[in-house]
């Protein structure tokens, strides 16, 4: 068996799934939905390298870059936005972020 | 085309990102103490980039990344004007919450030149890059004062689901990248035209304006909206509320009309339901609501409805509709928060309904100005909001969308209770005590937007139509 376009594309669709559900689905910790964050932009990555290679056009590999570069300072905004919330409230738990109902 | 008439292009964002850097070092050396300085050059660069895109020439750059057109110059001057009002607000409110400091006017500055680069946007990439330098600003904005306890909440629950709204954009992305062949629009367009891209492309379509919805808060993906807005700082919110909807509107408008102008039918049936949904859930949504800002949230995302309706028309007349909506939103929203900022009792902020019972006695101007802000966006004539939506129900005849400009009849007549509420506590209810003396900046700030409400709009709409005319003309619909 080749591995082919469509593996790359699956396996970056569930690699999408398993980021979405771990925001909605998570209740416990704020950490584990910036992973998933990280997992949803990660598959991004896999579907534009995977279509970059399959379409011979390197604008795809070039969009990945700036992905990864703007994932790294998602990340950082993410965790210091989340400090400040550990300073005011001394926990992360997902629960815990419910002063304003919503 | 040179660099060089690609720098002259994009001189706006040149000049904006050149100074932002300048202030950052300025701020970093002086310190805190330096906040009104940076305020004072952060307005000033704005006022000038405005300017330049006032006067830019037309074309694009960058390989087709960057475009330089009628649409982007009205979006960037409607921009850098209001964002200098923000920096003006939020400077001295945060000083006198004991919370100055210069990084306030920077974020401003660089969710502009994010902005900027939104509706300059030719391409995904830098669709992508505008998104997220505007998005990333938004974050820290919100949770801006990091002792408080919502403050941080608020940033946090912003931060989280807008981070999910960038990878559905980016996923959508990616698969019209690989579907379509290339990251620009015309090229998309092409692709679409010649029938080469199929289901693959529409999918990816679907995911990217599930994305763009979370940044401009149309319901189904409303629900960060009213915590954000309750949570944040007040000037903030009416930052929040203005430049970047605007913004994401001229975005969402650009990539649907040039990239997928052949899938007009396609995505129209998606931005039908989301304008339903929004005026559906901004109308009775708010019906519950006691905290203002919380309302003020709802009535947003009701407002976004009525855009996404002009949007929906699919021709040049919706799209002016959709401009001149915005615009005029945009100075009622400020003004709104403007007069939230400015009236306190006893030090603490209004915020619940209850606290502005009685206040026509108390404060007659900042009620007067309230209420002329509630009759605009109510839409009552001859207030800016009764025109923005004229605007847009005669754009969306023309185009034979009668379901829907009956909803936003309907929509209209079901949030009018609500900010009648709002008139009716502050009229004819007995006042608690007396208020704080406002502030002089945003009670100016608060009476200029009522003024433009009625009678400067008359004035100022025979300038804006024109103007928006000939920028709808740029998105290439008929």
């Amino acid at each position: 068996m080749t591995i082919g376009l469509t593996h790359y594309l699956a396996v970056a669709a569930i690699l999408f799934t398993i980021g979405v559900l771990g925001i909605f689905v998570n209740r416990k910790n704020i950490i584990v939905i910036l992973m998933s964050i990280e997992l949803i932009l990660l598959a991004v990555n896999i579907n534009l390298v995977a279509f970059s290679v399959y379409l011979h056009d390197v604008v795809g590999q070039i969009f990945a870059m700036f992905v990864l570069t703007v994932a790294a300072a998602e990340a950082a905004v993410g965790l210091a936005i989340l400090v400040t919330f550990f300073r005011n409230r001394g926990d992360i738990a997902v629960d815990d972020a419910s002063m304003m109902k919503g | 085309m040179t660099f060089q008439d690609a720098l002259q292009l994009a001189r706006p964002e040149v000049f904006l990102a050149a100074s932002t850097l300048v202030l950052l070092v300025w701020g970093a050396f002086r310190g805190d103490k330096a906040m009104g300085e940076v305020s004072i050059g952060a307005s000033l660069a704005l006022f000038v980039a405005a300017g330049f895109a006032a006067v830019s020439p037309e074309g694009t750059a960058f390989a087709g990344g960057f475009i330089a057109d009628g649409a982007s110059s009205f979006g960037k001057v409607a921009i850098y004007l209001i964002s200098p009002v923000a920096i003006y607000l939020g400077d001295r409110w945060l000083v006198r919450v004991g919370n100055g400091r210069f990084e306030f006017p920077i974020l401003i500055l660089l969710a502009a030149l994010g902005m900027g680069m939104m509706v300059s946007a030719g391409d995904l990439i830098s669709l992508y890059i505008g998104v997220e330098l505007q998005s990333l600003a938004l974050y820290v904005l919100a949770a801006f004062r990091r002792d408080d306890v919502k403050a941080s909440e608020a940033g946090l629950k912003y931060f989280v689901l807008g981070a999910l709204s960038s990878g559905l954009l980016l996923y959508g992305s990616s698969l019209i990248y690989g579907f379509a062949g290339s990251t620009h629009f015309d090229l998309i367009a092409k692709s679409i035209e010649g029938g080469a891209a199929g289901t693959g492309v529409l999918f990816g379509l679907v995911f990217l304006i599930c994305g763009l919805a979370f940044k401009v808060s149309a319901a189904p993906f409303h629900m960060w909206t009213p915590d954000v807005y309750e949570g944040a700082p007040t000037p903030v919110v009416g930052f929040f509320a203005a430049a970047p909807k605007l913004a994401a509107m001229l975005l969402l408008a650009r990539v649907l009309s040039e990239g997928f102008g052949a899938a007009l039918e396609q995505w129209r049936q998606i931005i039908v339901v989301a304008a339903f949904l929004s005026v559906a859930v901004g109308a009775f949504g708010g019906l519950a609501q006691s905290n203002i800002k919380r309302l003020l949230a709802y009535s947003s995302i009701a407002n976004i409805g009525y855009a996404l309706i002009g949007l929906s028309a699919g021709s040049a007349e919706g799209m002016e509709a959709v401009l001149v909506f915005m615009v005029l939103y945009m100075i009622d929203v400020t003004g709104f928060f403007a007069c939230l900022g400015a009236l306190s009792r006893d030090g603490k902020p209004m915020e619940q309904l209850s606290d502005f019972a009685g206040l026509a006695r108390v404060r007659p101007g900042m009620a007067l100005a309230l209420t002329a802000l509630s009759f605009s966006v109510m839409g009552l004539p001859p207030f800016s909001g009764f025109w923005a939506k004229m605007f847009v129900f005669k754009a969306a005849i023309a185009s034979g969308q009668w379901a829907l400009a009956a909803v936003l009849l309907l929509g209209s007549v079901v949030a009018a209770f609500y900010y009648l509420r709002l008139i009716k506590t502050m009229w004819f209810d007995t006042a608690p005590g007396q208020t704080d003396k406002e502030p002089l900046d945003a009670k100016g700030v608060a009476i200029a937007s009522a003024l433009f409400c009625f009678p400067v709009v008359l004035p100022a709409l025979a300038v804006l139509e024109p103007l928006a005319k000939t920028a709808a003309l740029a998105f290439g619909l008929k």
